[in-house]
C-alpha cells in the first residue's frame, strides 16, 4: 500500500490549520468587536464557504486561480508558476473550505470572554498584546483549540473542492479521499477498502479529542 | 489629592452628564442601577470615552475633549475594582498580583509585602476559583495597590459576596481605603453600605448628580425625591402648598404644619422611623391597615381614619413598643423636624 496520499493528506491539512489558525482568530477578534451591521454581512461573506457545495467552492476558486485567469495568469506570468494541478494546489481549496470552522468557532469563544477581564488588563498597565495573549486566548483556549481541530479534520477530508484544483494524480496530488473515489471508480475495493479504514481512524481520533476540549470547558466568566 | 470630572457621553436614549469633585476619601455614586454609575467609573478609567468633557487627576489632565487629550488607560493610574473582580483565571494568586507590579525588577519584595498586608499569605499558588468571595475580593485589592494608583474606583465591591461576609468585608475595605489615602470612588444602590463607608454621597439620577454633599448633610436633607428614596426614606407623598407653612400631602391625605418655609419643594417625605407615637403637632388618629414584622421592628401601615381612600404611611417602631401597644386604632405625630421637604 502506497502511502503517499496518508502523508499528503495530513500535510495539507496541517498547513492549511496552522494558516487558517491564524487567520481565522485574527478575524473573529476584530468582527467580534466590530459594529453590529459590519458584524452581519461580514458573518455572511465568511461562512459562506460552509454551506456552499466544495465543488462551487472549486469552481469558484478556479475561475480566479486557473492559467488563464486574473491572478492564476499574473502569477504564471511573473513567477512563472502554475497555481493549479499541484499538491500544494489543495490548500487553497482546504483553507477556503475550513475557514468558516475556525472563524465561528474561535469568535464564539471571544464572544464569551469575559471583557472586564481586558479591562482590568488595561488599568493595571498591561499592554495590549500581553493581555490577548496571556489573558484572552488562556481564556478562550477550549474553544480556539476545538475549532483548530475540527477545521483540520475537515481539511483531511475535503474532497469536491481538492479534486478540482488539485485533480488525481497517483504519487503527486492524490489525497486519501481522492484515492477513496479513484480506487472505487477502478474497482479495487479491497484497497479502497483499507483507506477507508484509515480515515475513519484518523476521523475518530479527532473527534475524540474535540469532544475531551469541549468538556473540560468550565465556564470561565468572573468567579463566585 | 483630587479628582475633578465634567463629562457628557450620549449611549442610545441615555444621556450621562455628570460634574464633580473627589477629594482624598472616599465618595459614594448612590443610584438605582442604569443611572449611569459604572459608566462614570469607566470613562474615568479610560475604558469608555466620553463625548465631550475633562477628567483632572491631581492636577494630570487624563481626558479633554478640547484639547484632544485621551491618556490610555494603562498610564492613568486608576485602580479599578470590578463587580466580579476580574482576577485572571489562568493565573494564580501571586501571578495576578504580578501583573499589577509597575517595576518589574523590584516586583517580588512588592509582591510579598502587599500579600502579607492584604493576608493572602498562604494562598499565593492558589487560583482564583479555588478562592472564597472574600480571598477574590482582597487578592483584586491586592493586585490594585501594587499598582500604585491615584484614586481607586470600587464598582458594588460588596454586590458579589454573600451578606454574611459583607459586614466583615466592609471593613477590611474601610481600612484598605483610609491607608490608601487618595481619593476613592464608590459606586453603590445600598444607602447603609455607602452611609457606613463614605465621608461623602453624590445621588445619581437619570445620568445627572442631583444632589452631592458630606453623608450627613445628604441623609438629613436629601432636597430631591429620587435622593430621599436611595436614602432609604419609605414616606414620600406629593405636596400641595397651603401656605408657606402648610402643607396638604396629597398622597396621606394629611394637612402638615412645617418647620421651614414650602419653597419650591413639591414632595414631602418623612423616614419610618421619625414617626412619633402620640398626640402633638401634625398628629393623626389613625386606623392599622397592615402589620409587617421585620426581624427587630414593627413596620406599621396607618391611614387617617377619616381618609379610607389614602395611600399608607409606614410607622417603624422596635417590637417592646408595638407589643406593649398594640391597637387597631391609634394617634401618631410626624415632628415637622423630621419633614423632609423635596424637589421632584
Amino acid at each position: 500500500m502506497d502511502l503517499y496520499p496518508l502523508w499528503n493528506s495530513l500535510r495539507i491539512a496541517g498547513i492549511s490549520t496552522v494558516i487558517i489558525f491564524f487567520v481565522g482568530i485574527f478575524a473573529a477578534y476584530y468582527i467580534a468587536k466590530a459594529p453590529r451591521i459590519v458584524k452581519g454581512v461580514l458573518d455572511v461573506v465568511l461562512t459562506l464557504p460552509l454551506v456552499l457545495p466544495p465543488t462551487v467552492v472549486g469552481y469558484l476558486l478556479l475561475r480566479v486561480l486557473g492559467p488563464k485567469r486574473i491572478i492564476g495568469a499574473w502569477v504564471l506570468a511573473v513567477f512563472g508558476i502554475k497555481l493549479t494541478m499541484t499538491w500544494w494546489s489543495a490548500i487553497f481549496a482546504t483553507t477556503v473550505v475550513i475557514f468558516p470552522l475556525m472563524y465561528r468557532t474561535a469568535r464564539g469563544a471571544f464572544e464569551a470572554f469575559d471583557e472586564t477581564l481586558a479591562w482590568s488588563g488595561k488599568t493595571l498597565g498591561l499592554s495590549n498584546s500581553f493581555i490577548f495573549w496571556r489573558i484572552r486566548m488562556p481564556a478562550c483556549r477550549e474553544g480556539i483549540m476545538a475549532g483548530t481541530v475540527l477545521a483540520f479534520a475537515r481539511a483531511l477530508g475535503e474532497y469536491g473542492a481538492t479534486s478540482m484544483i488539485a485533480g488525481y494524480t497517483p504519487g503527486r496530488t492524490a489525497t486519501i479521499s481522492t484515492t477513496v473515489y479513484q480506487l472505487w471508480r477502478t474497482d479495487n475495493d479491497a484497497l479502497a477498502f483499507r483507506w477507508v479504514l484509515v480515515n475513519v481512524a484518523i476521523s475518530a481520533v479527532v473527534l475524540l479529542a474535540v469532544n475531551f476540549l469541549e468538556k473540560r470547558k468550565t465556564p470561565r466568566k468572573g468567579a463566585s | 489629592m483630587s479628582l475633578y470630572v465634567d463629562i457628557d457621553k450620549t449611549l442610545g436614549s441615555f444621556h450621562l452628564q455628570v460634574q464633580f469633585e473627589a477629594q482624598n476619601g472616599l465618595l459614594s455614586l448612590l443610584g438605582a442601577s442604569g443611572c449611569g454609575k459604572s459608566v462614570t467609573l469607566k470613562c474615568i478609567a479610560g475604558i469608555e470615552r466620553p463625548d465631550r468633557g475633562k477628567i483632572v487627576l491631581n492636577g494630570t489632565t487624563l481626558f479633554d475633549s478640547d484639547l484632544h487629550i485621551d491618556v490610555p488607560p494603562q498610564k492613568r493610574r486608576v485602580g479599578y475594582l470590578f463587580q466580579q473582580y476580574a482576577l485572571f483565571p489562568n493565573m494564580t494568586v501571586r501571578q495576578n498580583i504580578r501583573c499589577g507590579v509597575r517595576d518589574k525588577d523590584n516586583a517580588d519584595a512588592a509582591i510579598d509585602d502587599i500579600i502579607r498586608k492584604m493576608h493572602l499569605v498562604g494562598l499565593e499558588q492558589q487560583r482564583p476559583s479555588q478562592l472564597s468571595g472574600g480571598q477574590q475580593q482582597r487578592t483584586a485589592l491586592a493586585r490594585i495597590l501594587v499598582n500604585e494608583p491615584e484614586v481607586l474606583l470600587l464598582d458594588e465591591p460588596f454586590s458579589a459576596l454573600d451578606s454574611h461576609l459583607r459586614f466583615q468585608l466592609e471593613r477590611e475595605m474601610l481600612e484598605t481605603v483610609r491607608r490608601f489615602g487618595k481619593p476613592v470612588l464608590m459606586v453603590s444602590h445600598d444607602r447603609d453600605e455607602a452611609f457606613r463607608l463614605s465621608d461623602s454621597i453624590a445621588v445619581l439620577n437619570h445620568g445627572r448628580i442631583e444632589v452631592i454633599g458630606p453623608k450627613h448633610t445628604v441623609f438629613a436633607d436629601p432636597k430631591t425625591c429620587t435622593a430621599s428614596i436611595l436614602t432609604g426614606c419609605k414616606n414620600n407623598s406629593p405636596l400641595q402648598k397651603l401656605d408657606e407653612r402648610t402643607v396638604l400631602a396629597t398622597d396621606w391625605g394629611m394637612r402638615l404644619t412645617l418647620g421651614q418655609d414650602v419653597g419650591d419643594a413639591t414632595f414631602i417625605g418623612i423616614r419610618m422611623h421619625d414617626l412619633r407615637y402620640g398626640d402633638g403637632e401634625n398628629s393623626f388618629r389613625c386606623r392599622l391597615v397592615e402589620e409587617i414584622e421585620n426581624p427587630f421592628s414593627f413596620t406599621l401601615m396607618l391611614r387617617p381614619v377619616d381618609k379610607p381612600d389614602s395611600v399608607p404611611i409606614g410607622w417603624e417602631t422596635d417590637k417592646e413598643t408595638w407589643n406593649a401597644l398594640r391597637a387597631d386604632e391609634l394617634t401618631v405625630n410626624l415632628p415637622k423636624e423630621h419633614l423632609l421637604l423635596l424637589k421632584d
